[in-house]
Order: C-alpha cells, then sequence, then structure tokens
C-alpha cells in the first residue's frame, strides 16, 4: 500500500507494520516519492540520506527474521528529518550555512544517536535559517523554505524545513532547536505539536552551538502522543552534556490517556495587549474557552518583566553566538570567515560589542540580572497555576519578505516566546486553529521546569476535544 | 533616552575583535543596523538591578566532573581528525603564519 503520510501517525504506521499491510521499504518509498513531488514547491531539504532505502531494506529482512524488533524499538523504520543543527555522521552537516557547506562529521549527536537506536530513519537534513539565527527560514544560506499551507508565506524559523516537512507529510517526524523561538514558531505556522523543552532535559550535544545557556533540543510531529513518544527516547542525562539533568524520565505516554486534574491555567495579561492580531486573539480566546468546557480553571497572572524579555534576550543571543561562532575559522573545517551570511554577522558583531571592554557591564551583565527577574516572574506564576496560556506568536504566518528589510522587526516575532528560554521552563505549541485565509494558529502552554508530562497531559486532552491535527495541506 | 549610535570606527574596531573581515560597503550597511538593535536592547538600562543577582544558567547544578578515563570507542582516527581540514601535511593542520620572519 501507499501510505498517506500526512494522515497516519507513527503509531497507525506500526499496526500497519504488525499486520504485515505495510513494509519498511513501502514506508521510506512513500516518503522519498513524496518528497520527490513536493519538495520543489516548499524546500524542506537540504540533502537526502542516500542510504535511507537500502536501510529500510534491511529492516524488512531484520523484521521477517525477529517480529519483536518492533516492541523493543519504537521508532523502528520511522522516516525522521533531521535539523541540520544536528551533526549526523558521514552525512553532510551544514547549520543552514555556507561557511561549512561541505562539512563531513565524524561523529554523530547524542540525541541523533538515540533516535537511531529506536530504530529511526534519517530521510535527509532539514534547512533551516542558518546557525539557527531567525524565525522564517529566510535567513538560510541555501533557500527559504515555504509553508505547506501556502507557499507564499513563510513556515516559521529557524526550525523552518522541520516545519514544512511534517506537516507536508514527507517524514513523520522532525528534530528541532528552541533557543528563542525555533521549534515552537514554526510548528504554530505549519499546525504542528512542538515542544521546546526544560533547558537541561534533552543533551545538546553534537548539535551545533547557538546560544549555549538557552539551547534547547525539541521536536515536532502531528500529534501530542507521537511528541510525547519522541521525548522518551530523547529526554535523560547525558554525560557528554554536563548541563543535562539527572532527574528521571517520567513515562510520557502512559500520563497522557488517564482522566484530566483539576488543572489551573494562569493568563498573562502583558500578552494580551493592543498589537496582536486580532485572528490570533480570537483563535487564543477560543481555546481558552475549550479549556473552561475542559474543566480547566483559569486566572489572570502576571508576568511584568515581559516589556524587557525581548531586550534581554538580545543581548544574550549574539553575546554568546559571538563566542560559538568564533570556532568557524576555516582552518581546521569549513571556508573563510568572510563567508558569513549577513545575519551571522549582524549577530557576531553586535554580541562582540556587548561583551567587549567598557560596554559588558552595561550589556551582559545587566540582562544578566534581568534574567534573574524574568525567572522570578515565572516561578511566582507557576506556584499559583500549573500552567501559562499565551500565544505563540504575535501574528499568524506572514509573506516571504515581509521582515527582511528590518532585522528588528523580523527578532520581534519572538516576543512571545523568547521568555520561556530565559527561564529555562518547557513549552509546547499547540494547534488551535485557522486564520480566514486558512493560516495555522498556534498556542504556548508553559509549565515549570521538568513538567512536560503534565503539560502533555493537559495538550493531550485538548487536542482531543479540538483535533485540528485532522486537517492538512493540499500541494 | 538617548539613541544609540555606533560609528563606523566602533563598526571597524569591533569587526577585528570578532576577525570578521568586513569590507568598507558592508560596514556601511552593518552600521545603522547595528544602531538599531543597540539601540533596543539598551533599554534594559532603565530597570534598577542594583541588589539582583545575575543569571547565566538556569540548571540546578554545577561542577559536573567526568571520569578520567578514554573511551576509545569515541576517539577519532588521525585521518577523521582531519578530514575536513582545507589544507593538511603530513599529519598537521596548516595554520595562518602567526609569526613573521622578518
Amino acid at each position: 500500500m501507499i501510505p498517506d503520510l500526512q494522515q497516519l501517525t507513527i503509531f497507525d504506521i506500526h499496526q500497519l507494520i504488525r499486520r504485515k499491510q505495510l513494509s519498511f521499504s513501502e514506508l521510506v518509498q512513500a516518503s522519498l516519492d513524496r518528497i520527490e513531488a513536493t519538495d520543489s514547491q516548499i524546500n524542506s531539504f537540504i540533502n537526502l540520506n542516500p542510504n535511507a532505502l537500502e536501510q529500510a531494506n534491511s529492516l524488512d529482512n531484520q523484521f521477517i527474521q525477529n517480529p519483536d524488533l518492533i516492541d523493543n524499538k519504537p521508532l523502528l523504520g520511522i522516516p525522521l528529518g533531521v535539523k541540520d543543527l544536528y551533526v549526523t555522521q558521514n552525512l553532510t552537516t551544514t547549520a543552514g550555512s555556507k561557511i561549512i557547506d561541505n562539512y563531513l562529521p565524524q561523529y554523530s549527536a547524542t540525541t541523533v544517536t538515540r533516535y537511531l537506536d529506536a530504530g529511526a530513519i534519517i530521510i535527509g537534513k532539514l534547512n533551516q535559517d542558518a546557525w539557527g539565527h531567525g524565525s522564517s527560514g529566510e535567513n538560510s544560506d541555501h533557500f527559504p523554505t515555504k509553508n505547506p499551507w501556502n507557499i507564499q508565506y513563510v513556515p516559521g524559523g529557524s526550525s523552518s524545513g522541520s516545519g514544512a516537512s511534517v506537516s507536508a507529510g514527507q517524514v513523520l517526524a522532525a528534530t528541532g532547536t528552541d533557543t528563542g523561538s525555533s521549534v515552537r514558531l514554526p510548528a504554530a505556522f505549519c499546525n504542528l505539536v512542538g515542544l521546546k523543552p526544560t533547558y537541561g532535559r534533552v543533551s545538546r550535544y553534537g548539535v551545533i552551538a547557538m546560544t549555549s545557556s538557552l539551547d534547547t533540543i525539541g521536536h515536532l510531529t502531528k500529534t501530542v502522543a507521537e511528541n510525547a513518544l519522541i521525548l522518551s527516547i530523547t529526554a535523560g542525562h547525558d554525560p557528554l552534556d554536563a548541563s543535562t539533568s539527572s532527574k528521571p524520565v517520567p513515562d510520557y505516554l502512559k500520563q497522557i490517556n488517564k482522566p484530566l486534574s483539576k488543572y489551573t491555567i494562569g493568563i498573562p495579561k502583558e500578552y494580551f495587549i493592543d498589537g496582536i492580531d486580532p485572528q490570533v486573539h480570537q483563535a487564543t480566546q477560543q481555546a481558552i474557552n475549550t479549556f473552561k468546557k475542559m474543566g480547566i480553571k483559569t486566572k489572570s497572572v502576571s508576568l511584568p518583566h515581559t516589556d524587557v524579555a525581548m531586550a534581554c534576550y538580545y543581548i544574550f543571543v549574539p553575546s554568546e553566538v559571538s563566542s560559538n561562532l568564533a570556532r568557524f575559522d576555516g582552518i581546521r573545517y569549513g571556508h573563510h570567515r568572510s563567508t558569513f551570511g549577513e545575519e551571522a554577522m549582524r549577530r557576531i558583531m553586535i554580541g562582540t560589542h556587548t561583551l567587549s571592554s567598557g560596554y559588558y557591564d552595561a550589556y551582559y551583565r545587566q540582562a544578566a540580572k534581568i534574567r534573574t527577574l524574568i525567572k522570578q516572574d515565572f516561578d511566582k506564576v507557576l506556584e499559583q497555576v500549573d500552567f501559562i496560556i499565551a500565544p505563540s506568536s504575535p501574528t499568524p504566518p506572514f509573506k516571504l519578505e515581509a521582515k527582511t528589510t528590518d532585522p528588528l522587526q523580523m527578532y520581534l516575532s519572538d516576543i512571545f516566546l523568547c521568555p520561556t528560554n530565559l527561564a529555562g521552563n518547557p513549552s509546547l505549541n499547540m494547534p488551535i486553529g485557522f486564520t480566514k485565509e486558512k493560516l495555522p494558529v498556534g498556542m504556548q502552554i508553559i509549565g515549570p521546569h521538568f513538567s512536560e508530562d503534565k503539560i502533555y497531559h493537559l495538550a493531550h486532552h485538548f487536542e482531543q476535544e479540538t483535533q485540528y491535527y485532522k486537517q492538512t495541506p493540499k500541494l | 533616552m538617548s539613541k544609540t549610535k555606533i560609528t563606523l570606527t566602533q563598526v571597524q574596531h569591533v569587526a577585528k575583535l570578532a576577525r570578521l573581515p568586513l569590507t568598507v560597503k558592508r560596514s556601511k550597511k552593518l552600521q545603522p543596523q547595528l544602531s538599531e538593535v543597540l539601540d533596543y536592547v539598551s533599554q534594559i538600562g532603565s530597570i534598577n538591578t542594583k541588589n539582583d543577582p545575575e543569571t547565566c544558567q538556569v540548571i540546578d547544578h554545577y561542577n559536573t566532573f567526568r571520569r578520567d578515563k578514554i573511551e576509545k570507542h569515541r576517539v577519532l582516527t588521525q585521518k577523521q581528525a582531519l578530514s575536513n581540514a582545507p589544507k593538511t601535511y603530513q599529519g598537521y593542520v596548516v595554520v595562518p603564519a602567526l609569526i613573521d620572519k622578518s
């Protein structure tokens, strides 16, 4: 059979495999055929894994010999897209950039190894804003990715290829990184479930560093259950990443079907201001009403330092970026530093300035103090409520080139997303409907550190109630 | 609050610190963009933070050590380690000259 990857979940596919109604070769072939048919329109992939079909054939043989394999490997044969920021052994990794467009890693990121150990098949490396610098996908040094819902619009960034690829039905799941928006915004713009985990929940080893104190390792799927399944694979302590937590990893999937607890959600007044697109506002209000119908209590809360969070973020990011990109010297790998794209140069310059002698106290040090205040805002509110609900974006998806002439305008796309990165809290984007123009709108469910199990629980019930994942873009 | 204006000299100074070779054309293009962003982020100066501690990382542990043990399966061969270097010589990575012999 030819599986429609826009309609099927990982669980559906495994059921078909068990029933021998589908083979792994057919599955991977379907993914490759879909990419062939659609990627000239959306540009999700930078390069494809030439061995994907061979790996699927091999799995078909192994599965005949050992049918128990599918019980031990929860992602067995599942076509996966990997954001090009993740280092993949023997598969060119460019971080969306020209300066390392010929880099062939000799090792893989820890998370990549975990996906592979769970049986996944890497279909290819996904396009992104170079180095993670962007909110639309337009800062890729290669080409811009388009939104499958309407190819004149951006898919969100920086994990632009990840969002486009999953929603177009090319792969079942895609990896991403979220430093200030980059999983949740493409998830919101593409009608997907996108997780920004707690900082330290998932290993950053082998994922090219952007802002080391903010980077988180997330993923995008069509449904909450699939998202929970994947976190149970990627989460957990990694001796190769000293910032990972030793806290035990809950069984995320097990929790989600339990009856809803008496949760309270906080609605932060600073996130519902004039200037939000009226359709985003309406969709978010509707989502809050759905929560109320589900028996969830709501409470008005305040995150008073929201108005300076963006400024704080745009000091931390370039500062740490300027340090992390210093390694690209064109000596051990990559090309000359003059090959950096414009946005990368901008951020390196800003960050070098904010860290330089005479400016460090006014910029980075002051930003670090404000970060304390922002974190305290979240901690205090999450003592009163179980979750914070907020729009993911002040606007619906915007048109390509709408914000490319003014860097600051592009930065402001992250305004509701970046505070959670400063505080380190987990946040899940959930689809909450569409605009009149049939463009997706998303909402964040933010929880205390390491509360992904509860977030998934609430999100799963919301998803059952609303079922937006059933709608898919036509290409 | 006064507007943050970055001069071309400052741009060139920062480019030198960052080891970024910038053409004059690019420097001139970057100058107003840097000024605009720095002006925006400067609003943090208006918050009174005299007694607040700094937060540079949000994890609850520190001083994590690894065992002083070589993990052989992770060690790259010389060939692997050199495989991405543009210029190599007899097992070395070739770097630009740092010392002027004259």
